[in-house]
């Protein structure tokens, strides 16, 4: 059956209409979490409040176990499901200065769209600095196309990558995800902090 | 909102996307067509030979603002807005730590944004599109990509804490 459009159950316009449906629901239950304040998002990285590793590893560990089981159900074909590809070299340079950008800017792309939504003049300050962002490196682009291409590795799931079912993979993530839920209780009342 | 409901709600919507149009959620994507786009109408000769413009429209038909990530994340300001005004947070300001000024947080936000466009380029996808959509399908990268992200910023948070705490 899924996914809709790759199996043209909907069409290609339809799928667009959707992306507007599914964004509606992205940025809603974001803001409702509280992402539209940088200052709860920045409280991750010092503590005081890890509602960003709660909500991010739930929303993973759903989203997978309900992938896992439909697919199981036969109702959406994982192969036909989109899974990032891994560039080892670029990912890891991307992700370090994505996260240097986190700390510095204390957004990351989806939530400053949902802070700039509801009027923080900061998320408006980020996303300008999005669009120079990815100006710079689409000029620089022929600079360090060799970097962004490096040690490509295909498709790979963890679970290929460690020879493991994917039900096992997705146990371990789970138990992963209740290890750290479990020390961000912790750390929440360790590092306590007046409301902000 | 409790935090573990938002995350099941947010699971659910990426469990939308992938069973709907066979993809996760994304956001720097969306950034990124809207620059191909404005390069293609204000300077079309630079956009047909410099290299990251051709690839992009080597991979893409059309209009690159007819893209998926742009409606999604025009969907995105919308349900924020909805949200924000249900909750009554809707106000022009500019959040940040009284120990420090608006300027300075404005300066930050915009580097932090510089660094997070850059970056979200060699990533292939930002928090929402590598990180957390790519953990959902299992992804390597996406597992890669939410390590190296959350990884790096505890690690600097101590060079950044005047701002926060």
């Amino acid at each position: 059956m899924g996914p809709l459009v790759v199996n043209e159950i909907i069409s290609e316009n339809t799928n667009l209409l959707l992306a507007f449906f599914i964004g509606i629901g992205f940025g809603f239950v974001l803001e409702q979490a509280g992402f539209s304040s940088s200052r709860k998002l920045a409280g991750m990285f010092y503590g005081y409040d890890t509602v960003v590793l709660k909500v991010f590893f739930t929303g993973a560990i759903t989203a997978m176990l309900g992938l896992l089981f439909f697919s199981l159900f036969g109702w959406v074909d994982l192969n036909l499901v989109y899974v990032n590809e891994t560039y080892l070299t670029s990912a890891i340079l991307g992700g370090v200065i994505m996260g240097v950008g986190f700390i510095a800017g204390g957004f990351c792309p989806g939530t400053s769209f949902c802070g700039a939504a509801i009027g923080k003049l900061d998320a408006w300050m980020f996303i300008g600095g999005l669009f120079i962002g990815v100006f710079i490196f689409a000029e620089g682009f022929p600079l360090w196309e060799d970097l962004y291409m490096a040690n490509f590795m295909g498709y790979p799931r963890i679970s290929e990558f460690f020879g493991l079912t994917e039900g096992i993979t997705a146990l371990f993530v789970i138990l992963a995800a209740v290890a750290m839920f479990w020390v961000g209780e912790w750390a929440e009342k360790k590092f306590p902090r007046e409301e902000y | 909102m409790n935090p573990y409901l938002a995350g099941v709600l947010l699971g659910l919507v990426v469990l939308a996307s992938n069973v709907i149009s066979g993809r996760g959620l994304g956001a720097s994507g969306a950034v990124k067509s809207a620059i191909v786009a404005g390069v293609e109408t204000i300077a079309p000769g630079h956009a047909e030979s410099a290299p990251f413009y051709k690839k992009f429209g080597d991979s893409h038909n059309g209009n690159p603002l007819n893209n998926w990530l742009v409606y999604e994340m025009l969907g995105v300001i919308v349900g924020g807005f909805v949200s924000g005004a249900m909750s009554r947070r809707l106000t022009w300001r500019v959040e940040h730590s009284p120990k420090i000024t608006s300027k300075r947080r404005l300066a930050f936000a915009l580097a932090g944004g510089i660094l997070f466009g850059i970056g979200s380029q060699f990533g292939r996808g930002c928090t929402s599109g590598s990180a957390l959509s790519g953990m959902a399908v299992l992804s390597l990268g996406g597992f890669i990509s939410m390590a190296a992200i959350f990884g790096t910023a505890f690690a600097f948070a101590y060079f950044f804490r005047k701002n926060w705490i």
